[in-house]
Protein backbone atom coordinates (compact mmCIF):
# COMPACT_ATOMS: atom_id res chain seq x y z
CA UNK A 1 0.00 0.00 0.00
CA UNK A 2 2.48 2.47 0.97
CA UNK A 3 4.49 1.83 -2.24
CA UNK A 4 1.51 2.61 -4.64
CA UNK A 5 1.12 5.80 -2.30
CA UNK A 6 4.70 6.20 -2.79
CA UNK A 7 4.81 5.74 -6.27
CA UNK A 8 1.48 8.13 -6.35
CA UNK A 9 3.37 10.77 -5.06
CA UNK A 10 6.06 10.67 -7.62
CA UNK A 11 3.70 10.69 -10.09
CA UNK A 12 1.72 13.66 -9.11
CA UNK A 13 5.42 15.50 -8.52
CA UNK A 14 6.43 14.72 -12.02
CA UNK A 15 2.90 16.22 -13.44
CA UNK A 16 3.35 19.46 -11.42
CA UNK A 17 7.31 19.76 -12.74
CA UNK A 18 5.73 19.74 -16.26
CA UNK A 19 2.62 21.63 -15.90
CA UNK A 20 5.85 24.00 -14.22
CA UNK A 21 8.06 23.82 -16.87
CA UNK A 22 7.32 26.67 -19.22
CA UNK A 23 7.47 29.31 -15.97
CA UNK A 24 10.46 27.23 -14.50
CA UNK A 25 12.78 27.76 -17.12
CA UNK A 26 11.00 30.24 -19.96
CA UNK A 27 13.49 29.29 -23.05
CA UNK A 28 12.31 28.56 -26.15
CA UNK A 29 14.94 26.08 -27.12
CA UNK A 30 14.37 24.09 -24.31
CA UNK A 31 10.61 23.81 -24.46
CA UNK A 32 10.82 23.07 -27.75
CA UNK A 33 12.90 20.03 -26.83
CA UNK A 34 10.35 18.87 -24.31
CA UNK A 35 7.56 19.40 -26.18
CA UNK A 36 9.62 16.89 -28.99
CA UNK A 37 10.26 14.80 -25.97
CA UNK A 38 6.59 14.54 -25.22
CA UNK A 39 5.47 13.36 -29.00
CA UNK A 40 8.34 10.77 -28.67
CA UNK A 41 6.88 9.83 -25.08
CA UNK A 42 3.51 9.14 -26.65
CA UNK A 43 5.07 6.94 -29.50
CA UNK A 44 7.24 5.37 -26.93
CA UNK A 45 3.62 4.33 -24.42
CA UNK A 46 2.75 2.87 -28.10
CA UNK A 47 5.12 0.60 -28.64
CA UNK A 48 5.24 -0.40 -24.64
CA UNK A 49 1.62 -1.69 -24.48
CA UNK A 50 2.55 -4.54 -27.36
CA UNK A 51 6.42 -4.97 -27.05
CA UNK A 52 6.09 -4.01 -23.10
CA UNK A 53 3.06 -5.96 -22.13
CA UNK A 54 1.95 -7.87 -24.58
CA UNK A 55 5.31 -9.23 -26.05
CA UNK A 56 5.07 -8.68 -29.67
CA UNK A 57 8.37 -6.79 -30.33
CA UNK A 58 6.82 -4.56 -33.43
CA UNK A 59 9.58 -2.60 -35.78
CA UNK A 60 6.73 -0.85 -37.70
CA UNK A 61 5.57 1.84 -35.46
CA UNK A 62 8.20 4.23 -37.19
CA UNK A 63 6.06 3.62 -40.21
CA UNK A 64 2.54 3.98 -38.20
CA UNK A 65 4.20 6.93 -36.34
CA UNK A 66 5.06 8.55 -40.42
CA UNK A 67 1.62 7.25 -41.48
CA UNK A 68 -0.20 9.32 -38.39
CA UNK A 69 1.74 12.32 -39.59
CA UNK A 70 1.38 12.40 -43.50
CA UNK A 71 -2.06 11.66 -43.06
CA UNK A 72 -2.60 14.42 -40.97
CA UNK A 73 -0.59 16.57 -43.85
CA UNK A 74 -2.61 15.52 -46.45
CA UNK A 75 -6.12 15.49 -45.30
CA UNK A 76 -5.23 19.51 -44.10
CA UNK A 77 -2.89 20.94 -46.65
CA UNK A 78 -4.62 18.54 -49.67
CA UNK A 79 -7.85 17.85 -48.86
CA UNK A 80 -8.40 20.84 -46.60
CA UNK A 81 -10.69 19.25 -43.85
CA UNK A 82 -10.96 20.62 -40.44
CA UNK A 83 -7.79 20.42 -38.25
CA UNK A 84 -9.40 18.34 -35.57
CA UNK A 85 -11.29 16.15 -37.55
CA UNK A 86 -7.97 15.89 -40.09
CA UNK A 87 -6.36 14.70 -36.61
CA UNK A 88 -8.84 12.22 -35.58
CA UNK A 89 -8.93 10.67 -39.16
CA UNK A 90 -5.29 10.40 -39.35
CA UNK A 91 -5.52 8.14 -35.66
CA UNK A 92 -8.47 6.17 -37.47
CA UNK A 93 -6.73 5.38 -40.80
CA UNK A 94 -3.06 4.37 -39.79
CA UNK A 95 -4.79 2.03 -36.68
CA UNK A 96 -7.22 0.74 -39.64
CA UNK A 97 -4.29 -0.13 -41.74
CA UNK A 98 -2.60 -1.50 -38.59
CA UNK A 99 -5.84 -3.80 -38.30
CA UNK A 100 -4.94 -5.20 -41.91
CA UNK A 101 -1.36 -5.60 -41.22
CA UNK A 102 -1.90 -6.64 -37.35
CA UNK A 103 -4.02 -9.41 -39.30
CA UNK A 104 -1.21 -11.48 -40.99
CA UNK A 105 1.24 -10.25 -39.03
CA UNK A 106 -0.11 -11.47 -35.61
CA UNK A 107 -0.01 -15.00 -36.83
CA UNK A 108 3.90 -14.82 -36.58
CA UNK A 109 5.89 -15.03 -33.51
CA UNK A 110 8.96 -13.98 -31.88
CA UNK A 111 12.18 -13.03 -34.19
CA UNK A 112 9.84 -13.54 -37.29
CA UNK A 113 7.03 -11.34 -35.83
CA UNK A 114 10.09 -8.56 -35.86
CA UNK A 115 11.12 -9.11 -38.93
CA UNK A 116 8.01 -9.44 -40.86
CA UNK A 117 7.40 -6.08 -39.06
CA UNK A 118 10.44 -4.71 -39.72
CA UNK A 119 9.86 -4.92 -43.73
CA UNK A 120 6.27 -3.83 -43.00
CA UNK A 121 7.98 -0.49 -41.72
CA UNK A 122 10.63 -0.15 -45.05
CA UNK A 123 7.59 -0.90 -47.22
CA UNK A 124 5.94 2.18 -45.61
CA UNK A 125 8.73 4.39 -45.83
CA UNK A 126 9.54 2.90 -49.35
CA UNK A 127 6.20 4.19 -49.87
CA UNK A 128 6.31 7.76 -48.53
CA UNK A 129 9.67 7.77 -50.34
CA UNK A 130 8.56 7.04 -53.50
CA UNK A 131 4.85 8.16 -53.87
CA UNK A 132 5.98 11.69 -55.12
CA UNK A 133 2.77 13.44 -56.12
CA UNK A 134 0.83 12.70 -52.82
CA UNK A 135 4.03 12.56 -50.07
CA UNK A 136 5.92 15.18 -51.85
CA UNK A 137 8.78 12.12 -51.68
CA UNK A 138 11.91 13.23 -51.02
CA UNK A 139 11.42 16.82 -50.93
CA UNK A 140 9.14 16.40 -48.11
CA UNK A 141 5.92 18.15 -47.41
CA UNK A 142 5.77 21.59 -46.27
CA UNK A 143 3.34 23.96 -45.02
CA UNK A 144 1.14 21.77 -42.56
CA UNK A 145 -1.26 24.18 -40.27
CA UNK A 146 -0.27 23.96 -36.43
CA UNK A 147 -3.40 22.80 -34.63
CA UNK A 148 -6.98 24.59 -35.02
CA UNK A 149 -8.08 26.66 -32.06
CA UNK A 150 -10.32 25.27 -29.31
CA UNK A 151 -13.23 27.67 -28.82
CA UNK A 152 -11.21 30.81 -27.80
CA UNK A 153 -8.11 28.73 -27.22
CA UNK A 154 -5.60 29.06 -29.72
CA UNK A 155 -2.40 26.76 -30.21
CA UNK A 156 -0.06 29.30 -32.14
CA UNK A 157 2.34 29.93 -29.52
CA UNK A 158 5.23 27.09 -28.39
CA UNK A 159 4.10 27.38 -24.67
CA UNK A 160 0.42 26.86 -25.96
CA UNK A 161 1.85 24.09 -28.04
CA UNK A 162 3.91 22.56 -24.66
CA UNK A 163 0.60 22.04 -22.95
CA UNK A 164 -1.48 20.47 -25.75
CA UNK A 165 1.32 17.90 -26.01
CA UNK A 166 1.40 17.22 -22.67
CA UNK A 167 -2.23 17.52 -22.55
CA UNK A 168 -2.46 14.27 -24.81
CA UNK A 169 0.35 12.81 -22.89
CA UNK A 170 -1.36 12.30 -20.04
CA UNK A 171 -4.32 11.23 -21.71
CA UNK A 172 -2.50 8.27 -22.93
CA UNK A 173 -0.34 7.89 -19.72
CA UNK A 174 -4.22 7.72 -18.22
CA UNK A 175 -5.40 5.32 -20.48
CA UNK A 176 -2.21 3.27 -20.56
CA UNK A 177 -2.54 2.89 -16.32
CA UNK A 178 -6.50 1.89 -16.88
CA UNK A 179 -5.31 -0.36 -19.50
CA UNK A 180 -2.34 -2.27 -17.81
CA UNK A 181 -4.12 -2.19 -14.48
CA UNK A 182 -6.73 -4.20 -15.52
CA UNK A 183 -8.43 -7.22 -16.55
CA UNK A 184 -7.47 -6.88 -20.10
CA UNK A 185 -4.03 -5.92 -19.19
CA UNK A 186 -3.60 -9.12 -16.94
CA UNK A 187 -4.75 -10.55 -19.96
CA UNK A 188 -2.17 -9.24 -22.56
CA UNK A 189 0.50 -9.92 -19.67
CA UNK A 190 -0.72 -13.45 -19.88
CA UNK A 191 -0.53 -13.57 -23.43
CA UNK A 192 3.24 -11.63 -23.22
CA UNK A 193 4.31 -14.80 -20.36
CA UNK A 194 3.29 -17.44 -22.23
CA UNK A 195 0.86 -17.87 -25.18
CA UNK A 196 0.16 -21.72 -25.29
CA UNK A 197 -1.12 -21.21 -21.53
CA UNK A 198 -2.86 -18.42 -22.08
CA UNK A 199 -4.64 -20.82 -24.80
CA UNK A 200 -5.26 -23.12 -22.07
CA UNK A 201 -7.40 -20.86 -19.51
CA UNK A 202 -9.60 -19.72 -21.93
CA UNK A 203 -7.85 -16.37 -23.47
CA UNK A 204 -8.65 -16.09 -27.08
CA UNK A 205 -4.97 -14.68 -27.77
CA UNK A 206 -5.63 -14.15 -31.46
CA UNK A 207 -8.46 -11.63 -30.53
CA UNK A 208 -6.38 -9.99 -27.63
CA UNK A 209 -3.27 -9.30 -29.56
CA UNK A 210 -5.04 -7.43 -32.69
CA UNK A 211 -6.84 -5.45 -29.98
CA UNK A 212 -3.83 -4.77 -28.42
CA UNK A 213 -1.73 -3.76 -31.68
CA UNK A 214 -4.42 -2.12 -33.08
CA UNK A 215 -5.03 0.07 -29.75
CA UNK A 216 -0.70 0.92 -29.77
CA UNK A 217 -0.78 1.52 -33.26
CA UNK A 218 -3.35 4.59 -32.69
CA UNK A 219 -0.84 6.04 -29.88
CA UNK A 220 1.63 5.94 -31.79
CA UNK A 221 -0.18 7.76 -35.30
CA UNK A 222 -1.72 9.87 -32.60
CA UNK A 223 2.04 10.76 -31.83
CA UNK A 224 2.60 11.12 -35.17
CA UNK A 225 -0.08 13.75 -36.15
CA UNK A 226 0.77 15.90 -33.17
CA UNK A 227 4.63 15.77 -34.76
CA UNK A 228 3.31 16.97 -37.95
CA UNK A 229 1.51 19.67 -36.69
CA UNK A 230 4.17 20.59 -34.18
CA UNK A 231 7.35 20.65 -36.49
CA UNK A 232 4.90 21.75 -39.27
CA UNK A 233 7.15 20.02 -42.24
CA UNK A 234 7.55 16.25 -42.94
CA UNK A 235 10.40 14.28 -44.83
CA UNK A 236 9.85 10.49 -45.60
CA UNK A 237 13.04 9.86 -42.95
CA UNK A 238 10.14 9.99 -39.88
CA UNK A 239 9.49 6.74 -41.24
CA UNK A 240 13.20 5.32 -41.53
CA UNK A 241 14.50 2.47 -39.36
CA UNK A 242 16.63 5.04 -37.60
CA UNK A 243 13.59 6.46 -36.11
CA UNK A 244 12.03 2.96 -34.84
CA UNK A 245 15.79 2.38 -33.47
CA UNK A 246 15.09 5.54 -31.50
CA UNK A 247 12.03 4.68 -30.23
CA UNK A 248 13.27 1.50 -29.18
CA UNK A 249 16.27 2.74 -27.47
CA UNK A 250 14.15 4.82 -25.44
CA UNK A 251 11.83 1.92 -24.36
CA UNK A 252 14.95 -0.33 -23.49
CA UNK A 253 16.72 2.51 -21.32
CA UNK A 254 13.32 3.77 -19.71
CA UNK A 255 12.29 -0.06 -18.97
CA UNK A 256 10.10 -2.45 -21.06
CA UNK A 257 7.00 -3.58 -19.66
CA UNK A 258 6.98 -0.73 -17.13
CA UNK A 259 4.88 2.15 -16.80
CA UNK A 260 6.86 5.21 -16.83
CA UNK A 261 9.52 3.72 -18.35
CA UNK A 262 8.75 5.87 -21.42
CA UNK A 263 9.40 9.17 -19.63
CA UNK A 264 12.49 7.89 -18.01
CA UNK A 265 14.35 6.30 -21.28
CA UNK A 266 13.15 9.26 -23.65
CA UNK A 267 13.88 11.82 -21.18
CA UNK A 268 17.02 10.42 -20.04
CA UNK A 269 18.14 9.33 -24.09
CA UNK A 270 17.22 13.00 -25.41
CA UNK A 271 19.03 15.04 -22.43
CA UNK A 272 22.05 12.65 -22.59
CA UNK A 273 21.92 13.48 -27.06
CA UNK A 274 21.52 16.51 -26.92
CA UNK A 275 24.87 17.16 -23.93
CA UNK A 276 26.85 15.19 -26.63
CA UNK A 277 25.66 16.66 -29.51
CA UNK A 278 29.81 17.74 -29.91
CA UNK A 279 30.87 14.07 -30.73
CA UNK A 280 28.08 14.27 -33.62
CA UNK A 281 27.78 10.51 -34.79
CA UNK A 282 30.69 9.27 -32.70
CA UNK A 283 28.37 9.39 -29.57
CA UNK A 284 27.42 5.93 -30.78
CA UNK A 285 30.45 4.83 -29.69
CA UNK A 286 29.62 5.87 -25.99
CA UNK A 287 25.85 4.28 -26.55
CA UNK A 288 26.15 1.39 -28.20
CA UNK A 289 28.37 -0.07 -25.26
CA UNK A 290 26.27 1.50 -22.24
CA UNK A 291 22.90 0.16 -24.39
CA UNK A 292 24.34 -3.50 -24.50
CA UNK A 293 25.49 -3.60 -20.79
CA UNK A 294 22.17 -2.63 -20.13
CA UNK A 295 20.21 -4.73 -21.63
CA UNK A 296 22.14 -7.77 -20.67
CA UNK A 297 22.25 -6.43 -16.58
CA UNK A 298 18.89 -4.94 -16.70
CA UNK A 299 16.74 -6.49 -19.08
CA UNK A 300 13.96 -4.25 -17.92
CA UNK A 301 15.75 -0.95 -18.30
CA UNK A 302 16.27 1.45 -15.30
CA UNK A 303 13.03 1.55 -14.27
CA UNK A 304 12.96 -2.06 -14.00
CA UNK A 305 16.10 -2.16 -12.11
CA UNK A 306 15.03 0.32 -9.64
CA UNK A 307 11.62 -2.02 -9.67
CA UNK A 308 13.40 -5.28 -9.00
CA UNK A 309 16.07 -3.73 -6.41
CA UNK A 310 12.69 -2.57 -4.46
CA UNK A 311 10.79 -5.64 -4.56
CA UNK A 312 14.29 -7.39 -3.31
CA UNK A 313 14.33 -5.36 -0.31
CA UNK A 314 10.83 -5.65 0.94
CA UNK A 315 11.19 -9.74 0.42
CA UNK A 316 14.15 -9.23 2.52
CA UNK A 317 12.67 -7.43 5.03
CA UNK A 318 9.49 -9.73 5.11
CA UNK A 319 11.70 -12.73 5.77
CA UNK A 320 14.11 -10.84 8.32
CA UNK A 321 10.51 -10.24 10.38
CA UNK A 322 9.23 -13.78 10.02
CA UNK A 323 13.03 -15.06 10.90
CA UNK A 324 13.69 -17.21 7.79
CA UNK A 325 16.62 -18.39 7.25
CA UNK A 326 15.65 -19.54 3.85
CA UNK A 327 15.32 -15.74 2.33
CA UNK A 328 19.43 -16.28 1.51
CA UNK A 329 19.07 -19.40 -0.25
CA UNK A 330 16.08 -17.89 -2.29
CA UNK A 331 17.63 -14.85 -3.41
CA UNK A 332 20.76 -16.77 -4.10
CA UNK A 333 18.69 -18.49 -6.94
CA UNK A 334 16.64 -15.81 -8.08
CA UNK A 335 19.32 -13.57 -9.39
CA UNK A 336 21.26 -16.91 -10.51
CA UNK A 337 17.74 -17.35 -12.25
CA UNK A 338 17.05 -13.61 -13.22
CA UNK B 1 -18.22 -40.84 -19.49
CA UNK B 2 -17.25 -37.29 -19.77
CA UNK B 3 -14.79 -37.57 -22.57
CA UNK B 4 -14.37 -39.48 -25.36
CA UNK B 5 -11.94 -40.42 -28.03
CA UNK B 6 -12.74 -42.32 -31.06
CA UNK B 7 -10.14 -43.54 -32.98
CA UNK B 8 -8.01 -40.46 -32.71
CA UNK B 9 -5.11 -40.78 -35.02
CA UNK B 10 -2.06 -37.94 -35.13
CA UNK B 11 0.67 -38.32 -37.80
CA UNK B 12 3.43 -35.94 -38.12
CA UNK B 13 4.95 -36.25 -42.05
CA UNK B 14 5.67 -40.47 -41.21
CA UNK B 15 5.46 -40.48 -37.94
CA UNK B 16 2.61 -42.27 -36.65
CA UNK B 17 2.62 -40.40 -32.76
CA UNK B 18 -0.66 -41.44 -32.02
CA UNK B 19 -2.90 -44.50 -33.35
CA UNK B 20 -6.34 -44.81 -33.55
CA UNK B 21 -6.69 -44.66 -30.06
CA UNK B 22 -10.39 -45.27 -28.70
CA UNK B 23 -9.97 -44.08 -24.63
CA UNK B 24 -13.12 -42.38 -22.15
CA UNK B 25 -12.43 -40.15 -19.05
CA UNK B 26 -14.67 -41.35 -16.63
CA UNK B 27 -16.54 -38.67 -14.92
CA UNK B 28 -15.09 -37.87 -10.99
CA UNK B 29 -12.31 -40.73 -11.53
CA UNK B 30 -8.47 -39.90 -11.61
CA UNK B 31 -8.00 -41.67 -15.13
CA UNK B 32 -4.38 -42.33 -15.88
CA UNK B 33 -2.27 -42.58 -19.35
CA UNK B 34 1.50 -44.09 -19.40
CA UNK B 35 3.61 -45.34 -21.91
CA UNK B 36 7.61 -45.30 -22.30
CA UNK B 37 9.32 -41.77 -23.43
CA UNK B 38 7.88 -41.24 -27.01
CA UNK B 39 4.99 -43.56 -26.53
CA UNK B 40 2.28 -40.50 -27.49
CA UNK B 41 1.34 -39.74 -24.21
CA UNK B 42 2.38 -35.94 -24.30
CA UNK B 43 0.71 -35.84 -28.38
CA UNK B 44 -2.76 -37.46 -26.92
CA UNK B 45 -2.50 -34.57 -24.32
CA UNK B 46 -2.33 -31.85 -27.04
CA UNK B 47 -5.27 -33.32 -29.64
CA UNK B 48 -7.52 -33.50 -26.33
CA UNK B 49 -6.94 -29.81 -25.09
CA UNK B 50 -6.68 -28.85 -28.69
CA UNK B 51 -2.75 -27.71 -29.66
CA UNK B 52 -2.79 -30.36 -32.36
CA UNK B 53 -5.43 -31.13 -34.95
CA UNK B 54 -6.17 -34.92 -35.37
CA UNK B 55 -5.25 -36.47 -38.21
CA UNK B 56 -8.14 -38.50 -38.05
CA UNK B 57 -10.63 -39.44 -35.17
CA UNK B 58 -13.12 -37.53 -33.36
CA UNK B 59 -13.16 -36.17 -29.44
CA UNK B 60 -16.59 -35.96 -27.81
CA UNK B 61 -16.97 -34.28 -24.48
CA UNK B 62 -20.17 -34.48 -22.80
CA UNK B 63 -22.01 -35.76 -26.36
CA UNK B 64 -20.67 -33.18 -28.36
CA UNK B 65 -18.20 -33.33 -30.95
CA UNK B 66 -15.12 -30.65 -30.07
CA UNK B 67 -12.39 -32.39 -32.70
CA UNK B 68 -12.21 -28.79 -34.43
CA UNK B 69 -13.04 -26.51 -31.84
CA UNK B 70 -9.53 -24.30 -30.77
CA UNK B 71 -8.01 -24.80 -27.71
CA UNK B 72 -9.41 -21.48 -26.01
CA UNK B 73 -13.30 -22.40 -26.65
CA UNK B 74 -12.48 -25.67 -25.15
CA UNK B 75 -11.13 -24.47 -22.12
CA UNK B 76 -14.63 -22.52 -21.80
CA UNK B 77 -16.55 -25.85 -22.29
CA UNK B 78 -14.44 -26.93 -19.24
CA UNK B 79 -11.59 -28.67 -20.00
CA UNK B 80 -8.33 -27.25 -18.18
CA UNK B 81 -4.71 -28.68 -18.67
CA UNK B 82 -1.00 -28.08 -16.98
CA UNK B 83 2.39 -28.23 -18.65
CA UNK B 84 5.41 -30.66 -18.12
CA UNK B 85 6.83 -27.12 -17.11
CA UNK B 86 4.52 -24.61 -15.40
CA UNK B 87 4.99 -21.53 -17.59
CA UNK B 88 4.52 -19.29 -14.60
CA UNK B 89 5.34 -15.81 -15.12
CA UNK B 90 8.10 -15.93 -12.53
CA UNK B 91 9.01 -12.05 -11.60
CA UNK B 92 5.18 -11.58 -10.46
CA UNK B 93 3.59 -12.98 -7.52
CA UNK B 94 1.50 -16.49 -7.32
CA UNK B 95 -1.94 -14.67 -6.82
CA UNK B 96 -1.17 -12.49 -9.83
CA UNK B 97 -0.33 -15.43 -12.24
CA UNK B 98 -3.69 -16.98 -10.46
CA UNK B 99 -6.01 -14.45 -11.22
CA UNK B 100 -6.05 -14.40 -14.64
CA UNK B 101 -7.22 -17.96 -14.38
CA UNK B 102 -10.71 -16.72 -14.00
CA UNK B 103 -10.77 -14.19 -16.77
CA UNK B 104 -12.78 -15.98 -19.00
CA UNK B 105 -15.30 -16.44 -16.74
CA UNK B 106 -15.63 -12.65 -17.44
CA UNK B 107 -16.88 -10.32 -20.28
CA UNK B 108 -15.24 -7.04 -19.56
CA UNK B 109 -13.73 -5.48 -22.30
CA UNK B 110 -10.76 -2.75 -23.15
CA UNK B 111 -13.67 -0.20 -23.17
CA UNK B 112 -15.10 -1.43 -19.42
CA UNK B 113 -10.87 -0.80 -18.64
CA UNK B 114 -10.10 2.48 -19.72
CA UNK B 115 -13.65 3.69 -17.89
CA UNK B 116 -13.54 1.76 -14.85
CA UNK B 117 -16.79 0.52 -15.08
CA UNK B 118 -18.74 -1.04 -12.58
CA UNK B 119 -18.94 -4.25 -14.64
CA UNK B 120 -14.84 -4.22 -14.49
CA UNK B 121 -14.88 -3.87 -10.76
CA UNK B 122 -17.03 -6.58 -10.05
CA UNK B 123 -15.81 -9.20 -12.53
CA UNK B 124 -12.15 -8.02 -10.69
CA UNK B 125 -13.10 -8.98 -7.46
CA UNK B 126 -15.04 -12.00 -8.93
CA UNK B 127 -11.15 -13.10 -10.27
CA UNK B 128 -9.94 -12.31 -7.27
CA UNK B 129 -11.61 -14.20 -4.98
CA UNK B 130 -11.61 -17.26 -7.27
CA UNK B 131 -8.23 -16.79 -7.14
CA UNK B 132 -7.99 -16.99 -3.26
CA UNK B 133 -10.14 -19.82 -3.00
CA UNK B 134 -8.28 -22.21 -5.50
CA UNK B 135 -4.83 -21.42 -3.67
CA UNK B 136 -6.55 -22.02 -0.32
CA UNK B 137 -8.10 -25.61 -2.25
CA UNK B 138 -4.47 -26.47 -3.07
CA UNK B 139 -2.96 -25.06 0.45
CA UNK B 140 -0.92 -22.00 -0.76
CA UNK B 141 -2.49 -19.28 0.85
CA UNK B 142 0.32 -18.47 2.44
CA UNK B 143 2.56 -18.21 -0.45
CA UNK B 144 0.03 -15.86 -2.19
CA UNK B 145 1.94 -12.83 -2.10
CA UNK B 146 5.48 -14.66 -2.91
CA UNK B 147 6.77 -14.28 -6.27
CA UNK B 148 6.92 -17.27 -8.19
CA UNK B 149 10.73 -17.33 -8.45
CA UNK B 150 10.96 -17.33 -4.93
CA UNK B 151 9.03 -20.74 -4.25
CA UNK B 152 9.78 -24.62 -4.64
CA UNK B 153 9.27 -26.35 -7.38
CA UNK B 154 6.61 -28.34 -5.64
CA UNK B 155 4.76 -24.56 -4.97
CA UNK B 156 5.07 -24.16 -8.43
CA UNK B 157 2.95 -26.60 -9.28
CA UNK B 158 0.25 -26.49 -7.23
CA UNK B 159 0.43 -23.33 -8.15
CA UNK B 160 -0.10 -24.52 -12.16
CA UNK B 161 -3.12 -26.48 -10.54
CA UNK B 162 -4.50 -23.81 -9.16
CA UNK B 163 -4.64 -22.00 -12.59
CA UNK B 164 -6.09 -24.47 -13.91
CA UNK B 165 -8.75 -24.73 -11.50
CA UNK B 166 -9.33 -20.81 -11.70
CA UNK B 167 -11.12 -21.98 -15.03
CA UNK B 168 -13.99 -24.12 -13.61
CA UNK B 169 -13.25 -26.96 -15.38
CA UNK B 170 -15.11 -29.98 -15.24
CA UNK B 171 -11.75 -32.07 -16.11
CA UNK B 172 -8.72 -31.03 -15.83
CA UNK B 173 -5.74 -32.79 -17.77
CA UNK B 174 -2.22 -32.77 -15.67
CA UNK B 175 0.80 -33.58 -17.83
CA UNK B 176 3.62 -35.08 -15.44
CA UNK B 177 1.99 -33.49 -12.25
CA UNK B 178 4.87 -34.99 -9.89
CA UNK B 179 8.18 -34.53 -12.40
CA UNK B 180 11.02 -32.97 -10.37
CA UNK B 181 9.48 -33.14 -7.02
CA UNK B 182 10.95 -35.10 -4.39
CA UNK B 183 9.16 -38.12 -2.86
CA UNK B 184 7.67 -36.67 0.25
CA UNK B 185 6.39 -33.63 -1.75
CA UNK B 186 4.67 -36.37 -4.55
CA UNK B 187 2.65 -37.33 -1.48
CA UNK B 188 1.68 -34.13 -0.66
CA UNK B 189 1.05 -33.71 -4.28
CA UNK B 190 -1.08 -37.08 -4.61
CA UNK B 191 -3.38 -36.07 -1.87
CA UNK B 192 -4.23 -32.94 -3.62
CA UNK B 193 -4.98 -34.87 -6.93
CA UNK B 194 -7.43 -37.12 -5.04
CA UNK B 195 -9.03 -34.22 -3.52
CA UNK B 196 -9.73 -32.74 -6.65
CA UNK B 197 -11.30 -36.07 -7.66
CA UNK B 198 -13.27 -36.62 -4.18
CA UNK B 199 -14.27 -32.44 -4.94
CA UNK B 200 -16.13 -33.52 -8.44
CA UNK B 201 -13.47 -32.56 -10.71
CA UNK B 202 -12.40 -35.72 -13.16
CA UNK B 203 -8.80 -35.92 -13.22
CA UNK B 204 -6.77 -37.41 -16.55
CA UNK B 205 -3.17 -37.09 -15.84
CA UNK B 206 -0.11 -38.42 -17.42
CA UNK B 207 3.16 -39.43 -14.87
CA UNK B 208 5.87 -41.72 -14.79
CA UNK B 209 5.83 -42.51 -11.52
CA UNK B 210 4.33 -46.10 -11.24
CA UNK B 211 3.84 -45.82 -7.29
CA UNK B 212 2.19 -42.84 -7.44
CA UNK B 213 -0.12 -43.97 -10.43
CA UNK B 214 -0.86 -47.51 -9.03
CA UNK B 215 -2.21 -45.66 -5.71
CA UNK B 216 -4.36 -43.17 -6.55
CA UNK B 217 -5.82 -43.98 -10.31
CA UNK B 218 -9.24 -45.84 -11.35
CA UNK B 219 -8.19 -46.37 -14.43
CA UNK B 220 -5.08 -46.47 -16.70
CA UNK B 221 -4.33 -46.82 -20.19
CA UNK B 222 -1.19 -47.81 -21.46
CA UNK B 223 0.38 -46.42 -24.85
CA UNK B 224 3.52 -47.78 -26.69
CA UNK B 225 4.59 -46.65 -29.89
CA UNK B 226 1.31 -44.18 -30.29
CA UNK B 227 -0.81 -47.37 -29.82
CA UNK B 228 -3.15 -48.32 -27.22
CA UNK B 229 -1.71 -51.80 -25.64
CA UNK B 230 -3.98 -52.32 -22.31
CA UNK B 231 -6.32 -50.22 -20.60
CA UNK B 232 -8.02 -51.16 -16.84
CA UNK B 233 -7.56 -50.83 -13.17
CA UNK B 234 -4.41 -50.60 -11.69
CA UNK B 235 -4.74 -54.58 -10.41
CA UNK B 236 -5.19 -55.17 -14.26
CA UNK B 237 -2.32 -53.33 -15.48
CA UNK B 238 0.20 -54.77 -13.18
CA UNK B 239 -0.95 -58.45 -14.26
CA UNK B 240 -1.04 -57.65 -17.77
CA UNK B 241 1.76 -59.76 -19.58
CA UNK B 242 1.91 -57.03 -23.03
CA UNK B 243 2.57 -53.96 -20.77
CA UNK B 244 5.52 -55.83 -18.51
CA UNK B 245 6.89 -56.97 -21.58
CA UNK B 246 6.49 -53.76 -23.95
CA UNK B 247 6.91 -50.91 -21.20
CA UNK B 248 8.82 -52.70 -18.02
CA UNK B 249 10.92 -54.59 -19.98
CA UNK B 250 9.75 -58.08 -18.25
CA UNK B 251 11.21 -56.85 -15.14
CA UNK B 252 8.82 -56.35 -11.56
CA UNK B 253 6.67 -53.57 -10.77
CA UNK B 254 9.12 -50.81 -9.20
Amino acid sequence: MIAVLKQKKIAALAILFALAFPLLIPNNYYLHMMTLSFIWMIAVYGLNLLAGYTGYLSLAHAGFFAIGAYTLAILTVKAGLNFWLAFFLSCVISSFIGFLVGLVALRTKEHFFAIYTLCVGYIIYLVIDKWDSLTGGVRGFIGIPSPANIGPISFQTPVSQYYLVLFFLLLVVFVMYRIVYSLTGRTYIAIRNSEELALTIGISTMKDKLVSFVLSIFFTSLAGALYASFIRFLGPDIGYISVMFDLLIFLLVGGIGTMSGPVVGTLLMTSISQQLQFLQDYRMLIFGPILTLLVIFYPRGVVGGVIHWKTKRTENNRDSRVGKISSHSSNEKQVKEG
Amino acid sequence: MLLETKNLTKRFGGLIAVNNVNFSIERGKINAIIGPNGAGKSTFFNLISGFHKPTAGQIIFKGEDITHLPANKRAKLGIARTFQTTHLFEQSTVLDNVIIGHRLRTSSTLFDAIFRTKRLKREEAQCKEKAMEVLEFVGLTDAAHKIVANISQEEKKRAAFALALATDPEVILLDEPAAGVNPDETEGLEELIVKMAEYGITVCLIEHKMQMIMKIAHKIMVLNYGEKIAEGTPEEIKNNEIVIQAYLGGSAIA
